[in-house]
């Protein structure tokens, strides 16, 4: 299936892009940034790692479904 | 009561803040300007640029001032945080909260800027004096 990932800050610099579509067998959040994580480099998933998925914070274990936006978010460094 | 969180692009200007916490029964203001500094983790600081996830921003955020409201005695809590290229001495972030009495209003400022700085999704670029640049990862300085 197909889902938009988008990326912040240093996953962007990582990725060399903010968003991509990206086709994937991914079944969740959690396998997707792992099959991700390999292609670009992004760093060992950790508790200040985290993901939203259609502008809304979401659980790692979450399921995907066609046309989802998934977004990586590094740690936040605002302030 | 009031509670309001915003990302704005434009310079932040506290004298055009300040009126939104009037409040006749209200007998404490407190405000905290949080400015970008010259130097971070022993290296020489130019200007930074800030990102957000918007949506995701405005709405934790929003969150964090709605449980300021709730958890301390206070009247109207706003924090406004900068997106954008900032200078040295720029208010990256400001907090204002206006109470009865002082003890809420400091402790609430005090859980507003701090949650921010925890949760809200916004990210920091540093650029430096020998011309490189890196995105701020707080699990990894120092600090």
């Amino acid at each position: 299936m197909k889902v938009r990932v988008e990326y912040f800050a240093q996953f962007g610099q990582l990725s060399g892009c903010d968003n991509e579509l990206v086709e994937t067998d991914a079944s969740t959040v959690s396998a997707l940034y792992h099959q991700l994580r390999r292609r670009h480099g992004l760093p060992e998933p950790g508790p200040a790692i985290r993901a939203a998925v259609n502008d809304e914070f979401a659980d790692w274990e979450r399921p995907l479904c066609v046309g989802d936006v998934i977004a990586f978010l590094p740690p936040v460094s605002g302030g | 009561m009031s509670a309001t969180f915003q990302l704005d692009i434009e310079p932040i200007r506290p004298e055009r803040l300040l009126p939104s916490l009037n409040n006749q029964t209200c007998g404490a203001v407190v405000t905290f300007d949080g400015r970008v500094r010259d130097h971070n983790d022993g290296r020489s600081v130019l200007r930074l640029d800030y990102t957000a996830h918007q949506k995701l921003a405005v709405a934790e955020g929003q969150r964090v001032v709605d449980e300021a409201l709730e958890k301390f005695a206070v009247e109207h809590v706003v924090c406004v945080h900068r997106i954008g290229h900032l200078a040295i001495g720029d208010i990256a972030v400001w907090v204002g909260v206006s109470a009865a009495h002082r003890g809420a209003a400091f402790e609430a400022s005090r859980y507003v800027i701090d949650e921010v700085k925890q949760r809200v999704p916004i990210w920091k670029n540093e650029f430096y004096s020998d011309g490189t640049e890196a995105w701020v990862d707080p699990t990894k300085t120092s600090r």
